[in-house]
């Protein structure tokens, strides 16, 4: 977020118009990368998934094995069911059984969400596999110009005052409100979105990460201690599928962020960086 | 500052959100066989930095007698349905043997017997299927390793191809049959096991009766059930699809280490 080019421009009646560079070109460039990759990975992780709709915990788990998630179909094939512990929802039409009368099939994610559309594992892994790569060499550019500029320090580290708990309330309740920083203020992200970016950044996708690997009979091999840090490969399985959901959450609160707090100038600024502050004369 | 969600921005906004997911529509870009080229380098990425990661001889996890899981699911074939095999299966396959050839000094034919009298391995090991579920269970087999080096490999020899009694979707030209390689880094790992014990009993039909291969630091498709045959080969030319295996013809990876 640094100013290089600002240039304020004063109306005698209005705000004053500042345009700042607020993401810097690795940002911008990183994050769209993410953008696809995150969204080819989700869609083709639930076409893995599809292949044996169920999770467990532990060391193994197959069909007759206690599961703590299953998406199927029952009633021969005519209801769709989500299962999560003892907890059953039906969910004719989209999960378990896509579609309903005559075209109902069965089918854990339904096709408009999965890649290939139809059912195939095969072409599933393989999309799987080469967005996880270009999503960890993304990654790490990003997490390595992050460091060396000073960007996670400068842009997302919350300040000990920031994280008060005084602080944090007051966000969140300017949050539910929709009130979001203005003037000088959004020149800067506040302290939930860089607990949200932190969290994103430095847990969920480390884990998505750590957890992959964890399902390789290969790197367990080679790393056992990642069988001991997850406590299975199953349970490895199940944080995966958790945190790939946790991301779609964030995606979803992150998207609606952008565009209650102004669409245009978020998005100019992930494009071309520049984004416009106004300042009212008497904040000044 | 006020908050004005335009209509056109909402549409907008949602639209930018979900462009992804329009890609669904697009299983054409999904089968443009440029497209699976440039997927295709994923696979080799992963081969080589897999290999260079981990040991050759690193061992896969062995587990306790207690974890082995109560029900062992077979998956693929679970009764080969030739005349064949049927007719071995009922003398209990005393008939039956393994023929060893290809690129090798001294081609063998081994019977149950003469694999039991070889040196041998006892694991319990996670079987991790492409699918996504594991099951665990404790396998006693011939070491392919060894057995290798008695017949003696020629310098060429690069895969060990194993040929199967069952047959998945035949079709007329015999593609269907089931068959797998693995090279000589997987083959003479010391967990790689030419096993006809599961669970202390002899190998059960459904897990590939009378002998099957272990292949631990692999997926499970790469574990060939109802072994008949094992020729090395320096590639897989001439071989059905070309690429290595059943599965490995029908779109799956031939490194399953991941």
């Amino acid at each position: 977020m640094a100013t290089l080019d600002d240039h304020s421009q004063a109306t005698p009646t209005g705000p004053t118009i500042t345009v700042i560079r607020r993401h810097s070109l690795a940002t911008r460039i990183t994050h769209w990368i993410n953008v696809l990759c995150l969204s080819l990975l989700l869609m083709s992780g639930l076409q893995i998934f599809n292949a044996h709709p169920a999770l467990y915990w532990g060391q193994y788990g197959a069909d007759a094995d206690p599961s703590w998630l299953s998406i199927g179909a029952v009633d021969g094939g005519t209801r769709g069911v989500l299962r999560i512990g003892n907890l059953q929802i039906t969910t004719t039409g989209v999960l378990g059984v896509s579609g309903t009368g005559d075209d109902a099939t069965e089918r854990g994610f339904p096709s408009w969400i999965t890649i290939p559309s139809y059912q195939d594992l095969a072409t599933g892994r393989r999309w799987h596999l080469f967005f996880a790569w270009l999503f960890v060499i993304n990654g790490s550019i990003y997490a390595l110009i992050g460091f060396l500029s000073g960007h996670f320090r400068r842009d997302l580290a919350p300040s000990g005052e920031e994280i008060s708990p005084h602080h944090l309330g007051q966000e969140i309740a300017d949050h539910a409100r929709l009130r979001f920083p203005k003037g000088e203020k959004a020149r800067r992200y506040n302290v939930l979105q860089k607990l949200a970016y932190l969290i994103v950044i430095f847990i969920l996708l480390p884990l998505m990460f750590a957890t992959g690997l964890t399902m390789s009979p290969a790197m367990d091999a080679g790393y056992p201690f990642l069988l001991d840090l997850f406590g299975g490969r199953q349970t490895a399985r199940s944080i995966h599928f958790i945190c790939a959901w946790s991301i779609v959450l964030f995606v979803f609160v992150h998207i609606a962020m952008v565009i209650l707090s102004g669409l245009w100038n978020n998005m100019r600024s992930m494009i071309t960086g520049r984004y416009v502050i106004e300042t009212e004369r008497d904040d000044r | 500052m006020t908050f004005s969600i335009t209509r056109r921005g909402l549409l907008i906004g949602s639209a930018a959100g979900l462009g992804a997911f329009g890609l669904t529509g697009c299983d054409d870009v999904v089968q443009n066989p440029n497209v699976q080229s440039v997927l295709d380098m994923a696979e080799t990425l992963t081969m080589k930095s897999q290999r260079l990661l981990v040991p050759k001889d690193k061992l896969a996890r062995e587990y306790s007698e207690a974890d082995i899981s109560p029900t062992f699911r077979p998956n693929g074939t679970s009764q080969p349905d030739s005349e064949a095999y049927a007719q071995m299966m009922a003398t209990g396959f005393a008939d039956w043997r393994l023929k060893i050839d290809g690129l090798v000094e001294r081609p063998v034919e081994l019977s149950l017997a003469d694999l039991k009298k070889l040196p041998s391995r006892t694991q319990i090991t996670r079987h991790d299927c492409v699918e996504g579920w594991s099951a665990i269970g404790k396998w006693t087999g011939a070491q392919l390793g060894p057995l290798l080096q008695s017949v003696g490999l020629k310098p060429q020899a690069r895969y060990a191809v194993f040929y199967c009694a069952d047959q998945l979707e035949l079709t007329l030209d015999g593609s269907g049959t089931y068959y797998e390689s693995i090279d000589l880094i997987d083959a003479f790992h010391p967990q790689t096991i030419l096993a006809y014990q599961m669970n202390g009993k002899d190998l059960e039909v459904a897990h590939g009766a009378p002998l099957r291969l272990r292949v631990e630091r692999q997926l499970g498709y790469k574990h060939a059930k109802y072994l008949m045959r094992i020729e090395m080969k320096d590639s897989f030319a001439g071989l059905w699809g070309g690429k290595g295996g059943f599965w490995e013809d029908r779109g799956y990876e031939w490194y399953a280490g991941i």
